[in-house]
């Protein structure tokens, strides 16, 4: 990048939403009515205390928030003697993963705003059930895109939308996959946008998305920083978390940003190897470029069409990122770096024996990284990993694995 | 005065309407595209839009994203296109217009992008994900070199939004005429007619109307109150219709050329009842 913006005093995003040159709104003309009056109910709802308080009133008694910040020792023995590990625990979050912090922000935001039907792309299933849940806690209409394959590799996520009064759509052009869904999900909006809001999962699509779902994540980090003083007297010196589009990442890192000496670190997925085809490390690896409505990091070839993702990890694999993600990778910010599926399964086993806790795949690799890294941290470290879901979704494909690996 | 602004304004001295095909450009395979182009021209076609096949068209229904996955099985890419233009250039002086998403053209370069497009003959843009307020560095790209980027307009655009966009754009104004994605539709919705008319309130450029519009009934109530009517999707899926497929190749079919010209004709002569 040729310049980097001085963002000390600077807004971020900008009023337009940019962060520096990423972000942005590159969406068919039929949708800027749309996300010009998302963005001013956004900004009004935020100073409006009475929001504020219905928001806290929910995530407080019907999500379980603050979620506990723990200390796991077991884990800690197993990747270094001498540092801490704390995980901040959003697997315990109602409907087990950090996503239900955003959704219930967005359908009470949209029930504000007069509209009365919520649709919302997914790719594990996570999303789309945290917005399945508040749609049916608030008595909107909810329906939810998921790609076709998807749907066949989370069978327990659709029934679980279905429970909840939600309609499940199958998505079969493209990839049949997360992005594709998305893509859906935006013709969706731009045919019914008079009374529909769309819940995006991520911190990704056009200004006010990534800034909006950043803030309403950002209550992790928020509860991570009081906790750790309680636990440990003093703030972490690594914040880590996995990184697809990016979402739990940003909410535990954005109220560490400008603590200088405080390491962040965003862990994306390697896939069979960030040398093939099939992995979803798009800051690793990608090129700055237009998807879904933003201007980030993507996996694309020399023409600009967007590549296939792959991991093992169904909610990491999407080819694009939040474009804060991008302008935190250029400043140097926040580190990223990759793991692969093979990593992220040794390490779902590993903290499930360590301190009884089956973490997400996508968590896992996090997790995994935290191994890699720990030996070279100095001693009495002390490590934040947010553990961003629980990996009830993950037994089946990960029973499979173990078996595939007994036959051989 | 480019070729769009020679076309709109000989369009507007007769009573009628200019037709505007929307093609993929290598759908089924680029050898037939360039056919397609000097057919619907000789048919009377008075500017042909070229779609640039790209991966996640999310503007875009069913038929047009079918037809981006076909052109995308030989990997056209916007090399190809400006070939095939260069070549069909020195045969027509029909308007060429491409419509593309911007990711290609960013990865390209914009101003190389600009560049080529313009040397090989092509006469304008339509960029359906790049608003006006993102649209700055694209148009300071085409502008010095006498491409023409053209905008669009929604039904739930705001009249001041309108005029603002009607400044910008160059060309022609594109009116959607549905809050929805493109494919050819049974009916139009009935406050269209009032939309255009009050978008032609609002601007004193040609406006031309696109998405959803198939049927030559459709196109003779239209002529009266613009200056353009785009039809894609119909002609997507009589392009689909006359594809061979064997195995995972496609190919078109003997009638393919004539029985897409014989449609854009037919298309032609509607827009002609209106005045």
């Amino acid at each position: 990048m040729n310049k980097s913006p001085n963002q000390k005093n600077t807004k971020s995003p900008d009023n337009s939403g940019h962060f520096g040159p990423y972000g942005g709104r590159f969406v068919p003309e039929t949708l800027m009515p749309a996300i010009t009056e998302l963005d001013s109910a956004y900004r009004k709802a935020r100073r409006d205390t009475g929001f504020k308080r219905d928001l806290d009133h929910i995530l407080k008694h019907y999500v379980g928030r603050p979620t506990p910040l723990y200390e796991a020792k077991g884990l800690q023995k197993a990747v270094s003697q001498g540092i801490r590990v704390f995980l901040k625990r959003e697997d315990l979050a109602h409907t087990g993963a950090h996503k239900i912090n955003n959704t219930i922000g967005q359908v009470l935001l949209a029930k504000r705003m007069g509209k009365t039907r919520i649709i919302a792309e997914t790719g594990a299933g996570q999303h789309g059930v945290a917005t399945a849940t508040a749609a049916a806690l608030m008595g909107l209409k909810c329906e939810v895109y998921m790609g076709r394959k998807d749907m066949v590799r989370q069978v327990m996520n659709v029934f679980r939308m279905e429970l909840t009064g939600a309609k499940v759509i199958p998505v079969l052009s493209g990839t049949q996959t997360l992005k594709d869904a998305i893509n859906e999900t935006i013709r969706d909006w731009v045919t019914n946008v008079g009374d529909t809001h769309y819940v995006i999962g991520s911190v990704v699509g056009p200004h006010p998305y990534p800034m909006m779902v950043r803030n309403f994540q950002s209550v992790i980090g928020r509860e991570t920083r009081r906790q750790i003083r309680r636990l440990a007297g003093r703030l972490p010196d690594v914040v880590m978390a996995c990184v697809g589009g990016g979402s739990n990442a940003m909410g535990i890192f954005y109220p560490f940003i400008k603590d200088p000496g405080i390491r962040l670190i965003g862990v994306e997925a390697a896939g069979k190897g960030i040398g093939t085809d099939l992995h979803s490390a798009t800051l690793s690896v990608g090129r700055p470029g237009v998807l879904h409505g933003a201007m980030s990091y993507l996996l694309q070839d020399h023409w600009g069409q967007i590549k296939g993702a792959h991991s093992l990890a169904p909610g990491l694999d999407y080819p694009g990122v939040g474009p804060e993600h991008s302008i935190f990778k250029d400043s140097g910010k926040v580190e990223y770096a990759a793991v692969d599926d093979e990593q992220a399964f040794q390490a779902f086993k590993l903290l499930s024996e360590t301190d009884g806790i089956i973490p997400a795949l996508e968590s896992a690799h996090a997790v995994a990284y935290l191994k890699e890294l720990a030996p070279s941290l100095p001693p009495k470290s002390i490590v934040v990993v947010n553990l961003s879901g629980r990996g009830d979704k993950d037994v089946a494909t990960v029973a499979e694995l173990i078996r595939e690996r007994a036959d051989k | 005065m480019n070729r769009i602004d020679r076309m709109f304004s000989q369009i507007r001295k007769g009573k009628e309407a200019a037709l505007i095909p929307f093609i993929t450009t290598g759908d089924p395979d680029i050898a037939t595209t360039e056919k397609l182009i000097l057919e619907m021209a000789r048919q009377g076609a008075d500017l042909i839009e070229l779609g640039l096949p790209f991966s996640d068209p999310l503007a875009d229904g069913p038929t047009i994203q079918a037809s981006s996955q076909r052109a995308l099985r030989h990997n056209i890419n916007a090399r190809d296109l400006f070939g095939m233009v260069r070549k069909v250039r020195k045969k027509t002086d029909i308007p060429l217009v491409l419509m593309g998403y911007y990711n290609p053209l960013l990865q390209y370069g914009l101003s190389a992008f600009a560049e080529d497009a313009a040397a090989s003959g092509l006469d304008g843009t339509i960029i359906p994900d790049l608003p006006m307020e993102e649209a700055g560095k694209w148009i300071a790209a085409v502008k010095t070199r006498g491409l023409d980027n053209i905008l669009l307009v929604a039904p739930n655009t705001s009249a001041d939004r309108v005029r603002k966009i009607a400044r910008v754009t160059q060309g022609f104004l594109y009116y959607v005429s549905v809050t929805g994605i493109t494919g050819a539709r049974a009916e139009l919705p009935a406050e269209l007619y009032q939309g255009l008319n009050a978008i032609k309130q609002l601007t004193k450029k040609p406006v031309a109307v696109g998405f959803g519009i198939s049927m030559p009934n459709q196109i003779s109530r239209l002529a009266v109150v613009t200056d353009g009517i785009i039809v894609g999707s119909a002609i997507i899926k009589l392009i689909e219709a006359h594809t061979i497929k064997e195995g995972d190749d496609l190919r078109a079919g003997p009638d393919l050329v004539k029985k897409v010209g014989e449609f854009v004709g037919e298309l032609k002569e509607a827009t002609k009842k209106g005045g």
